[in-house]
């Protein structure tokens, strides 16, 4: 009895010495990170965290959650204002940082190793009257992918202009439909009333020189002849190169029907790349990408910022490991894997020269350049009224392509809706 | 002796009737807590929260602003006055006109289709135990999981349903349910028909079975036509039980979320209140208005249901005399 005693106190004892050692916490704690489910990132988690598990003995339990952006920032929005201890980190969109940064512990301290090598435009996008709310982990900017084998079967070339992707998308499906597959598409994007949707009619509008909805000045600039042109045109493809069920496509259902070879040309995220590759694709090696077409000759092309962050919760109860693992998560090791694994655009500018990751995710070094002319969505002028804004522009937007009014009305009532909802100032 | 007997029966008697309240009260505080905790009192603050400038950011920082999430006129420097506020929401009317839309088209389908449904039922015939149970499923199936099912087979490009429309012959080309805004409230409807149809059957064969047997002898004897029999005796016979189960559904329908949020989310022609109320209370930063809205569906709700209430007691008492 005694023995036993002694022997536990003595293992406990050397176990305390062991960890004072090496200067670690004594208690291995159990630290829950939550994650939208899109592509692999979830499958990967585990072995993106793994090192940091081994060197800190702690554990990491990843919380699913729904692809839709949306979706998951209503469930956080939720939790974080009453306070919910369970969840430490949190995996945030580029966008909400205004909205939710009361929530979150300031990085700045933290993370002052990191900060210099990542791109100042994300860290700014993560600045909140100079608290940095969380840190970079992936940015994103959509491509346009095209079948390689399709183009040159109907000998046509690269689109560079909207009007371009319009008719070859229109030559190829024509062709393929009568070679026997009903189902091919010419064109596939996300048409979905929500924040995707967002995202694609802000590239249409910006690369048809109309403006990005809100300017950074507060402006609100939606309701102008080429975002109606804009609009009209991408009214134009449902149902005839893209089809009707694409008001409720979001990225996953989009690359669905890329990914089973049903679809000419698709606009997506990188993260379809590693899985267009992948070896229960059809259209494994089939695929190239390019930088979205433009409205016309001159324009330039436009990308709408994406990316993902993690932040610690203000109310987590492991603050130190949760903030270590964020570093980790944000840090140049875990950022290489996900670019790797996943093809998730670095945050940290070096990386863009890596030959590893050239070498095989070959869209990244070829993606830096789109990233860098990205345009931000008006997250920041707009502050805490985005969420509504974004919501009365893509729904301005599903009615237009649902063939609801013109695209002229929708945007005029629009441009009427945000000036109400702007009132005095944003 | 006998005073003092006398004395002590008035005052057990008086104490038994005492007893028998504070056994009452006690008996029923703890449903009364629990209703106070899980109905009252989240219903008392979303009041209150509609009555405020509350935001998700600082729940308990709002200050007292009237009715201005209702109704408030605003005059603009120009002299312009326009109104503002929940009750002159367009978004709001529309999402009002799709809830008592659906539910009136979902509770008649579902009240004739679950009528029938009972009848067949309610005949003897073999294997009759493994039908009931049989029929229940669509009912069993958690909302979102048959939703997210539903989903799936309504999909415009590898849904079921197409796929056998398009080999029948019924339809030319695919047809986009859910994305399409003409056919989502159909879309919306089916599921739901198809999802509530047992529960509506259940409760009508309740009320199938307590009608007795011999009523439906005498009129074979007499010959009358299994038409008028249904009308004359059935439906008459069961349409209590029938008003109970047309009551229970309204409340439901008029209070959907689930499926419309997993089958067409953001969609404005499906768009019910308790999913616009959601959206701002947690998506837009507008909380006080949200619960403004939860109040206006409380408020609808008890509405229809006290009319139901009323208007189905005047024409019972009209039959009866």
């Amino acid at each position: 009895m005694s023995f036993g005693l002694d022997s536990r106190m003595l293992r406990s004892a050397a176990a305390i010495a062991v960890f004072a050692a090496i200067g670690m916490p004594v208690l291995a704690e159990e630290i829950s990170v939550v994650s939208g489910a899109t592509g692999s990132d979830l499958q990967d988690f585990p072995a993106i965290v793994k090192p940091w598990e081994d060197k800190t003995g702690n554990k990491v339990t990843v919380v699913p959650m729904p692809s839709s952006t949306s979706d998951q920032f209503g469930q956080y929005r939720l939790w974080l204002a009453a306070g919910a201890t369970d969840i430490d980190l949190y995996q945030t969109d580029v966008i909400w940082a205004p909205q939710l940064a009361d929530h979150f512990v300031d990085l700045t301290e933290a993370a002052k190793d990191l900060i210099p090598a990542n791109f100042p435009s994300i860290i700014q996008s993560q600045t909140v009257n100079g608290k940095l709310v969380a840190l970079p982990i992936f940015t994103d900017a959509p491509a346009l992918y095209y079948r390689k084998d399709l183009l040159e079967k109907y000998g046509v070339e690269v689109p560079k202009t909207w009007d371009e992707l319009t008719a070859a998308a229109t030559k190829i499906q024509e062709g393929e439909r009568a070679a026997g597959s009903g189902d091919f598409w010419g064109y596939v994007f996300q048409g979905n009333a929500y924040e995707g949707l967002t995202c694609n009619a802000l590239e249409w509008v910006k690369s048809f020189g109309g403006g990005q909805i809100v300017e950074a000045d507060g402006t609100i600039s939606v309701n102008n002849p080429k975002a109606v042109k804009a609009l009209e045109t991408a009214a134009g493809w449902v149902g005839t190169i893209s089809p009707e069920g694409l008001h409720a496509y979001q990225e996953e259902e989009a690359r669905g029907v890329w990914q089973t070879g049903n679809a000419a040309f698709m606009r997506n995220w990188p993260y379809a790349y590693a899985l267009g590759d992948g070896a229960d694709s059809a259209v494994k090696g089939k695929f190239a990408v390019t930088t979205l077409p433009v409205g016309a000759e001159g324009d330039s092309s436009a990308a709408t910022l994406g990316g993902w962050n993690i932040a610690v919760s203000k109310y987590s109860q492991h603050q130190e490991a949760a903030i270590s693992l964020a570093v980790y998560l944000a840090g140049p090791e875990a950022q290489k894997m996900r670019a790797i694994m996943e093809t998730h655009l670095p945050t940290i500018q070096a990386l863009y020269d890596d030959p590893e990751i050239a070498e095989k995710s070959p869209i990244i070094p070829q993606w830096k350049s789109v990233f860098m002319n990205a345009v931000p969505r008006p997250s920041a002028p707009t502050l805490g009224k985005y969420n509504e804004v974004s919501s009365k522009f893509w729904s301005a937007v599903h009615e237009t392509l649902s063939g609801n009014g013109s695209a002229a009305d929708n945007l005029a009532g629009l441009e009427a809706d945000l000036t109400d909802l702007k009132g005095d100032a944003w | 002796m006998t005073a003092s007997t006398t004395a002590i029966g008035r005052e057990s008697g008086r104490s038994l009737q005492q007893q028998r309240r504070n056994a009452a009260i006690l008996f029923l505080a703890p449903m009364l807590i629990a209703l106070f905790c899980v109905a009252a009192w989240p219903l008392l603050r979303t009041v209150w929260f509609s009555l405020t400038d509350t935001s998700l950011n600082n729940l308990y920082g709002g200050r007292f602003i009237g009715f201005d999430n209702y109704l408030r006129v605003q005059t603009l420097s120009n002299g312009t006055v326009r109104y503002k506020g929940t009750l002159v929401d367009p978004a709001w009317w529309n999402a009002v006109w799709n809830t008592v839309r659906f539910s009136v088209v979902s509770v008649v389908c579902e009240t004739i289709l679950g009528l029938i449904v009972a009848l067949v039922l309610n005949a003897e015939f073999k294997g009759r135990g493994f039908v009931r149970a049989a029929i229940l499923i669509p009912w069993a199936i958690p909302t979102i999981v048959s939703a997210k099912m539903w989903a799936w087979m309504l999909n415009d490009q590898y849904g079921i349903i197409n796929d056998i429309l398009l080999h029948l012959g019924i339809i030319s080309s695919k047809i986009a349910w859910t994305a399409n805004t003409d056919t989502a409230m159909y879309a919306v409807l089916m599921v739901d028909i198809w999802k509530t149809t047992p529960f509506m059957a259940l409760l009508c064969l309740a009320g199938l079975q307590m009608v007795p047997r011999d009523i439906y002898e005498a009129a074979k004897i007499d010959g009358i036509n299994p038409v008028k029999v249904f009308f004359r005796i059935t439906l008459p016979l069961i349409r209590p039980a029938l008003m109970v189960a047309v009551i229970f559904r309204m409340l439901d329908a008029l209070r959907i979320f689930d499926l419309i949020y997993v089958l067409t989310p953001n969609s404005a022609a499906t768009k019910t209140m308790s999913v616009i109320s959601r959206e701002n209370l947690i998506e837009f930063d507008k909380f006080a208005y949200g619960s403004a809205q939860s109040t206006l569906l409380f408020a609808i709700l008890a509405i229809f249901v006290s009319l139901y209430i009323w208007l189905g007691k005047v024409d019972l008492s009209g039959e009866a005399g």
